[in-house]
């Protein structure tokens, strides 16, 4: 049994299952960095989904309809920002909101705008993704014809080697660019970065934009090569638990992408479970009991961090 | 010659939009070169004047001109532009950033148009850190040096930004006696280099040590501008603290009874390990009211907090007749007869969004006279509120109004009426009467003083020598976390001695401190 399921084919499907969840965790992180909790990730996904189907069916391209997945993320988050930021509304409130737009009020629109099924049948975009206008893949040359390792991560969707590049370029941003410096002292201190001219609300509405990037790129993938086509609530809380990795990760975003990919291997996990004849309603909850679980342990270990330091610090004084 | 002057606020008047008014025609002028002191008690008036010179409030009236030229200052960065800089009291520092980071914040050095150039921030941390004397490590995070370090941080990135004129709002309140040291040394070395520093303080052996001059405010009047070098503390003192009107209470001679509060050497070392409280013993009596004086942030703040469990204290005993109610619950503490109220009743004090009614009961809402079986019994709470308003002329519309509708003074008569009619045998009363209207001061004064006739301790923490010279029947100063000074009667005291201790310039023995205890 175990060796059926730690198989090469079994490593590929993690790497493939954790590519959206990297991306939403990366909004996540670079959002929580400069302190705006973008609880909307999964609604984001969504509506980045359904558009970027659409797209990509009317056009033909699905380079046309990443781009648009992308805007459309961009779009969504901003107008988030807006509401959060200018408007001064609840930014977790505002985010539920979103996520309830992509549940029911996306269904809605595929139905207004294609009318593709019949009567009362709920709406879809299923059809309208084919080999034709799908995300490609890639095999990468040289690497895919080593055994084992060629065979896990050679012929991925390039979306999936684009999230994993993605943790690099995002370490980058924040830890080596001005930009990642301004969000990472607006996320901490609002009131020191703007004492010395940095317009708070500007980087925060970058954050909030790249967050909606990195949804609209998770949702592309979705509906346009994992599951070829949208469909009613086919991100299945990935948004959600990419909320779980970045607090999991402690908000780094290499810390974050090995708490993506412990989702992803327990998804992973599941799938593969469940092929094998054992009842789904047994391991579909897999993947959502390993995010409540690995929250009480980042929680246990943060606490014990915390205890930690401040016995040091009372030893210091007690010391004098 | 105009230029002989760096800052010149002429009849600075600032009157809040809640009408009052924090500064009246205030003239400081500070020359070149020099570290001025602004002086005053908290609430005098200075850091509304300095936040109108940095452009964080704006004047009603008056002007202000810097270096020669009139300024409208209306915000930070005009100030910083025109070479003012400012250390906050609150330092304006990210704490996961290096040191070098936070230096170069907002004006980050570039390397191939695009990265941040560490090497780059890091050297001008250092020429900067040198060429002033202040040492910092640029390496170093932020939350992993000391207090001391992080407000050197501060006057670096104030001094990389082009100041010339630095305001320091307390510079020392958050220091170690030996980090103060070393910053008065660092302060004289920027003298030196032709720097302007204006210096914000109420410690006067402080005052005395560093600065040439100062202007000297008490409740948003300048009491005149004074060389450092010409006048004795005691003048200071005298034209620091004072009363302009003197409030008379009337009330009989105290018979106290029983110990009710017994405190022994408590002690607490905050966060930063400062040491706030240092062996503070005291105990009140039954019938008597004891005040506690002090300029704030000498350790008041602290005390009460302990006493009432918002903070735990590093070492002593806390009991109240008999009983330890350290580590107590509030509800505990409550069901021992402490009551309490509380110095931010917006916060403390009251809900502000419920009503009159609910705030009136919310400390006796599951006494069994108030319920019914498993609901409330709204006739009982009705009558209990209506009889409460009215005792403490409460003034609204109903009892099921929002309380934070009411004034100030209605507010407060709200929280002291729940607190005062809760059958306790403490009341802890933290400045019990700080913003509220005079016929609201003077209920509450009077009530203290019928409750404490009664039999009951009273425990009067308060900034305002009104109050605590007049109410109290015998008083403690605190100053640097210590008690300094007990009066046993508070008819013989005066403003000047009472200046002169809360200043910390004098300190009375131990034995007669001790007396407190009443052992």
């Amino acid at each position: 049994m175990l060796d059926l399921i730690f198989s090469p084919d079994f490593f590929f499907a993690v790497l493939r299952i954790t590519a959206p969840i990297l991306f939403a965790t990366l909004g996540a992180v670079v959002g929580e960095k400069a302190g705006v909790s973008n609880i909307g990730l999964e609604g984001t996904m969504m509506i980045s989904a359904l558009f970027g189907s659409l797209v990509s069916y009317w056009t033909g391209s699905w380079a046309a309809g990443l781009l648009v997945a992308v805007l459309i993320g961009i779009l969504t988050s901003l107008l988030m920002g807006f509401f959060a930021f200018i408007l001064k509304t609840d930014i977790i409130l505002t985010g539920i909101a979103v996520n309830m737009i992509g549940s029911g009020g996306t269904l809605f629109l595929v139905k207004v705008i294609t009318n593709i099924t019949e009567g009362t049948a709920l709406a879809s975009t299923t059809s309208l993704i084919t080999t034709a206008n799908q995300i490609p893949s890639w095999n990468i040359p040289i690497i895919k014809d080593i055994p084992i390792l060629g065979e896990i991560l050679s012929g991925h969707c390039i979306l999936t080697y684009i999230a994993f590049l993605m943790v690099f370029l995002t370490w980058v941003l924040l830890y080596k660019t001005p930009l990642g410096l301004n969000i990472r002292s607006v996320g901490e201190n609002p009131n020191a970065a703007s004492s010395v001219g940095v317009s708070v609300l500007k980087i925060k509405y970058i954050a909030i934009a790249f967050s909606g990037a990195m949804a609209g790129f998770g949702g592309a993938f979705m509906s346009m090569y994992y599951a070829m086509g949208w469909s009613l609530d086919m991100v299945a809380g990935r948004g959600f638990i990419a909320l779980a990795a970045q607090a999991m990760g402690a908000g780094e975003p290499v810390g974050s992408m090995i708490s993506a990919l412990i989702f992803g291997t327990a998804q992973a996990l599941s799938i593969k479970v469940s092929s094998k004849g054992i009842d789904s309603n047994l391991v579909t909850p897999i993947p959502y009991i390993v995010t409540i679980i690995g929250l009480v342990i980042f929680a246990v270990i943060v606490r014990r961090r915390v205890k930690r330091q401040h016995s040091a610090a009372a030893l210091k004084e007690s010391a004098k | 010659m105009a230029e002989e002057y760096a800052v010149q606020m002429k009849g600075i008047t600032k009157v809040y939009p809640n009408g009052i008014a924090a500064n009246q025609n205030v003239d400081f002028f500070v020359k070149k070169g020099e570290i001025h002191a602004l002086m005053g008690e908290n609430g005098a008036g200075k850091s509304t004047l300095v936040k109108m010179l940095f452009g964080l409030e704006q004047p009603t009236s008056g002007e202000i001109i810097v270096n020669g030229k009139k300024l409208n200052l209306s915000s930070p960065n005009v100030a910083i532009a025109n070479g003012i800089g400012m250390v906050h009291q609150h330092f304006m520092l990210v704490p996961s950033l290096t040191v070098a980071e936070n230096m170069v914040l907002g004006m980050v050095p570039k390397k191939s148009g695009l990265f941040i150039d560490r090497k780059k921030a890091v050297e001008i941390t250092e020429e900067f850190s040198k060429k002033f004397n202040l040492p910092v490590d640029p390496n170093a995070k932020v939350m992993d040096i000391p207090v001391g370090m992080k407000q050197k941080v501060e006057i670096l990135k104030a001094l990389v930004r082009g100041a010339k004129i630095l305001i320091l709002d307390e510079p020392t309140a958050v220091l170690t006696t030996q980090e103060t040291a070393e910053l008065f040394k660092e302060l004289i070395n920027l003298k030196n280099q032709g720097y302007t520093i204006i210096f914000i303080s109420h410690k006067l052996n402080e005052i005395m040590q560093i600065t040439d001059r100062m202007t000297i405010l008490r409740s948003g009047h300048s009491m005149g501008v004074y060389n450092t070098s010409d006048v004795t503390p005691e003048k200071i003192s005298r034209l620091m603290v004072g009363r302009d009107v003197v409030l008379k209470v009337q009330k009989e001679r105290a018979k106290p009874g029983e110990e009710v509060l017994r405190v022994r050497d408590l002690e607490y070392v905050n966060e930063w390990g400062k040491k706030m409280l240092d062996k503070v013993s005291f105990s009140v009596r039954r019938g008597e009211i004891l005040g506690i004086a002090g300029v704030e942030s000498n350790g008041q703040k602290e005390l009460v907090d302990m006493l009432f469990n918002l903070n735990t204290p590093n070492a002593g005993t806390v009991t109240v007749n008999g009983e330890s109610i350290l580590g107590l619950s509030q509800r505990k503490i409550r069901s021992k007869g402490v009551s309490l109220v509380p110095e931010d009743r917006m916060l403390y004090g009251i809900a502000g969004a419920a009503s009159i009614q609910e705030n009136l009961i919310s400390d006796r809402c599951g006494d069994k006279k108030l319920n019914k079986g498993l609901l409330f019994d709204m006739k009982k709470i009705r009558e209990e509120a209506d009889q409460l308003i009215d005792e403490y002329t409460v003034l609204c519309k109903s009892q099921n109004q929002r309380v934070d509708n009411l004034s100030g003074g209605n507010i407060q008569k709200v929280v002291v009426a729940r607190e005062f009619s809760n059958n306790p045998s403490l009341i802890i009363a933290d400045q019990p009467t700080r913003g509220i209207d005079v016929g609201a001061e003077e209920f509450i004064h009077n009530k203290l003083v019928e409750l404490s006739r009664s039999g009951i301790a009273v425990l009067l923490v308060s900034a305002d020598l009104n109050e605590v010279m007049e109410l109290s029947d015998s008083l403690i100063v605190m100053y640097g976390g210590r008690i300094c000074a007990y009066f046993e009667d508070t008819s013989e005291l005066n403003d000047e001695i009472m200046g002169e201790y809360m200043l910390g310039l004098k300190e009375q023995s131990p034995e007669q401190i001790r007396r407190v205890c009443h052992e």
